[in-house]
């Protein structure tokens, strides 16, 4: 009975995220023939809807991609300043974000400086640097 | 030791790991807030596209409207007979005869008390130069310096032919620019940036310099003082928006008005013709074609370089020769069929027959129907309309008259009079030929689409999609190299296309909002290689970070979205109903965004934006009574009049302004009370609007604030708050 009403749920959850998954996918799909392009001048592939959808609706079910806390988002940021400054200078943010973990692009890493440092102290205040995204998303 | 250095080392390695596991964290952090800014920046540029097109197909509306009137509406007054006939007079170019007249402005007296700038002909470099920076300032020219320049610059154009050809081998390097729409600010930062046009600097200007921005004059003034000084180097296109009737709809009617009280009839008069002899396209040495929409399959260049462009007066509709032909023919003879019946002049013409007539095609449709094509040479003869649409049309229009209450007459009176038949003149009649026209309308309003093929542009109403390979065979045809075009907004303000060999170019930067898109204009070399050059026009956007400009334009585009669904509140409400069976007053999320999408048809991601819309939820359910009483309250308070009649003043607000303002044939700003009943009666019933008369007789009366029984249209319009109100903010009166 458990069983039955939990693969109930599972299959609404499930249709549920297959019209979100659809209605996202629409928003990139520029020319409406379920396709949508990797690169936007030159694109260089493609992703076929039938084949994302399988895709994605795994990861929602798995909830790989849950949203960040911000307070182990504050932990991550304090583990690389175990000085305690309370903040990063640029060189060291840059040095993280592009030797380590995944790294950024050059693209990705100028656009995060143009919002995160302060420019009078080159330095990235990463409690304020937080606290301004999150606010910003909600 | 030993153990000391290993245990360094395992801290060590140990700081490592962490250290990499945090910055990973905060690249997944940060990669997915992108990620959600981006699909953000995409859902409120799908909100502002949906929304103007939209606004578009309102067009089809009022198409519909007039063709109701035009087939049954026999007026039964002498007054309801000249009333009507306002609206569907026709109009033609002005002879030559008639064009003398405007050089009675040299009678427009300037007073010594004028400070703005003034003119003097032949004009010289540095007169034009003065203009630019006089206008920085924010002053205005006089009324006489304005027709003087507009009488002087049709001089000009009237010798140019209709495809302007252009060499670099004088000029080192020619820069063209797109859609400006009355955003002077944009103009002036190109010639900051790129430099003032000169002998050595060409510049092609490619139509729509007006409507909708609030400096369209100014623009004009600049763009033809150039054009007077350097007649070999700088070049103009016509665009869609060089036309006296979209330019009633689209706000340079009314900032002329504005700006120039006394005179502005007689500005308005002649820029209608200064329009028409506008080129229509620009050839760069052979090989780059440079033309505002884009081409159709049908497209022939020679046809187009020899046509007699002056006679395409507006392309929303004209009296082309063949059927004013027929007209004569069957004038007096068949009452009932709408066979040879007029279409007011001023009206849209769709490729298409109109599907159903009060139902605009949703973005969902238009993108369902790219799969099949349509060919271009959809007939616009009504005769030759499916028998379906007929019929329902039919039927439709009997019930409005019935609504409307009007008399129904027993015998078929004469049909309304048409204007006074053209007479013949040498030149063949004043009327272009359908084809002329067509050719005209397709490089005009045309858009490329992804797809192979051609098909009838429905969004727009008029030209059409052009695939990649009615581009390539053009191309190939005349042998050129790529074509150039604007016409469309896009993110970057510019596109490429069709392999790189279309290339769309739009110069108004902060188009639908600040920070919504950047403004470009494209250098072309000796090579004829394109060089892009973006700008945004703004000092405040360059020191806001992406996320801050997609906030701000996000906010804009959500409030336009408030008042498109508050104005469809009682659909909304039928809707949801029909989701809510057991009448709990909740429904799903799901249901709401299905109900939504129905009722608006704009194609969007609602789910995404439900977060902005909805604001509260009980056990995940919407309370969607309450959520609609929100929207109304958020719009605007006029507890006196009803509702539902606010809501559909809303909902056709461009509409009614565009009636309005045809009615204002003299551009006085006023209608009578009359005209506004009659008019309000008409239109709603066709809409289906539920009101009595007593509620449009109060209402009318309420808006006549002096009471002497005219009505300023403007102060009506800014009372409902239908006009936005940065427009009204934007002009001072004047002369």
């Amino acid at each position: 009975m458990a069983d039955d009403r939990s693969r109930e749920g599972t299959e609404t959850a499930v249709a549920e995220f297959h019209k979100k998954i659809k209605e996202a996918f629409e928003v990139f799909d520029h020319e409406s023939n379920n396709t949508v392009d990797v690169e936007e001048e030159e694109p260089t592939g493609y992703i076929r809807f039938e084949k994302f959808l399988p895709v994605m609706t795994e990861v929602l079910l798995e909830r790989r991609y849950r949203p960040i806390p911000e307070d182990i988002l504050l932990r991550a940021f304090e583990v690389l300043d175990p000085a305690k400054r309370g903040f990063l200078s640029k060189e060291e943010l840059i040095k993280y974000m592009t030797e380590e973990g995944e790294p950024f692009s050059q693209e990705e890493m100028e656009e995060m400086l143009s919002a995160a440092v302060d420019p009078e102290s080159n330095s990235i205040h990463f409690k304020d640097y937080i606290t301004m995204m999150v606010i910003d998303e909600n | 030791m030993g153990s000391g250095a290993s245990t360094q080392h395992h801290f060590a390695f140990q700081n490592a790991e962490k250290a990499f596991k945090a910055a990973a964290l905060i690249q997944r952090w940060y990669r997915r807030y992108m990620a959600r800014l981006e699909m953000r920046r995409h859902c409120t540029w799908s909100i502002f596209q949906s929304i103007e097109y939209a606004g578009q197909q309102d067009q089809v509306k009022l198409h519909n409207f007039f063709s109701y009137l035009v087939d049954h509406f026999t007026p039964s007054s002498h007054n309801e007979r000249d009333f009507l006939n306002r609206m569907f007079t026709e109009e033609r170019s002005p002879r030559d005869s008639e064009m003398e007249n405007c050089r009675d402005y040299e009678s427009i007296e300037v007073l010594d008390s004028y400070t703005g700038p003034r003119l003097s002909f032949p004009l010289l470099p540095d007169h034009a130069t003065a203009l630019v920076e006089a206008f920085r300032v924010k002053q205005r020219l006089h009324a006489r310096y304005v027709l003087n320049l507009l009488y002087e610059a049709r001089k000009h154009l009237v010798q140019l032919p209709n495809i302007n050809r252009v060499s670099t081998c004088y000029s080192e390097e020619i820069t063209v620019c797109g859609d400006l729409h009355g955003q002077l600010d944009d103009l002036i930062f190109i010639f900051y940036k790129n430099g003032l046009p000169s002998p050595e600097r060409a510049y092609v200007f490619n139509g729509d310099f007006v409507d909708r921005g609030k400096d369209s004059v100014e623009i004009l003034m600049v763009l033809f003082a150039f054009m007077l000084v350097y007649p070999k180097e700088f070049h103009l296109n016509r665009g869609n928006h060089e036309d006296h009737m979209v330019n009633l709809r689209y706000g340079f009617t009314k900032e002329v008005m504005h700006k120039y009280k006394t005179h502005g009839k007689k500005i308005l008069k002649l820029l209608q013709d200064v329009f028409c002899w506008l080129p229509l396209a620009t050839l760069v040495d052979e090989k780059v074609l440079i033309l505002h929409g884009g081409v159709s399959d049908m497209t022939d260049l020679e046809f187009l370089a020899k046509l007699d462009r002056h006679k395409i007066v507006s392309t929303m509709r004209c009296k082309t020769r063949k059927e004013h032909k027929k007209q004569a023919e069957k004038g007096k003879a068949n009452q009932t069929s709408s066979a040879g019946r007029p279409s007011p002049w001023f009206l849209p013409q769709s490729r298409s027959p109109p599907t159903s007539p009060l139902r605009p095609s949703s973005q969902k449709a238009h993108r369902a129907g790219r799969s099949s094509s349509v060919p271009c040479r959809v007939p616009l003869d009504p005769n030759e309309l499916s028998h379906w649409a007929r019929h329902s049309m039919d039927l439709e229009l009997e019930r409005c008259r019935q609504q409307a209450g009007f008399p129904v007459i027993k015998e078929k009176e004469e049909p309304l009079p048409l204007a006074s038949e053209a007479d013949p003149e040498a030149e063949g009649g004043p009327e272009p030929t359908q084809e002329a026209w067509r050719q005209v309308v397709d490089i005009l309003w045309s858009d490329p689409m992804a797809q192979a093929g051609c098909k009838a542009n429905t969004v727009r109403g008029g030209g059409c999609y052009f695939g990649p390979n009615v581009t390539e065979r053009l191309l190939q045809k005349y042998n050129l190299q790529f074509l150039i075009r604007s016409h469309e907004c896009k993110p970057e303000g510019y596109e490429f296309c069709h392999g790189r060999k279309v290339l769309t170019i739009f110069s108004a930067s902060n188009y639908y909002e600040v920070g919504s898109n950047r403004g470009a204009y494209v250098k072309l070399g000796p090579a004829l290689t394109p060089h892009i050059v973006q700008f945004q026009a703004n000092k405040a956007t360059h020191t806001l970070t992406m996320r801050q400009r997609i906030s701000r334009v996000g906010e804009s585009a959500l409030r336009a979205l408030h008042e498109k669904l508050f104005a469809h509140s009682s659909d909304l409400l039928v809707e949801f109903k029909k989701h809510d069976k057991d009448k709990t007053g909740l429904i799903t999320l799901s249901d709401w965004a299905a109900a939504v999408e129905s009722v608006l048809h704009l194609g969007l991601p609602w789910r995404m934006l439900r977060p902005q819309l909805v604001s509260s939820l009980t056990d995940n359910k919407l309370e969607y009574k309450s959520w609609l009483k929100n929207l109304a309250k958020e719009q605007f308070s006029h507890e006196n009049i009803q509702s539902s009649l606010l809501e559909a003043l809303y909902r056709n607000r461009s509409n009614l302004e565009t009636i309005f303002r045809i009615i204002d044939s003299d551009h006085s700003g006023f209608i009578s009370l009359d005209e506004f009943r009659q008019t309000w009666k008409l239109f709603s019933s066709h809409m289906n609007i539920d009101v009595t008369d007593d509620c449009i007789c109060d209402l009318a009366r309420s808006i006549d604030f002096n009471k002497d029984g005219h009505i300023d249209i403007n102060e009506f319009l800014e009372a409902f708050r239908l006009v936005e109100q940065s427009c009204s903010k934007g002009y001072a009166s004047d002369c």
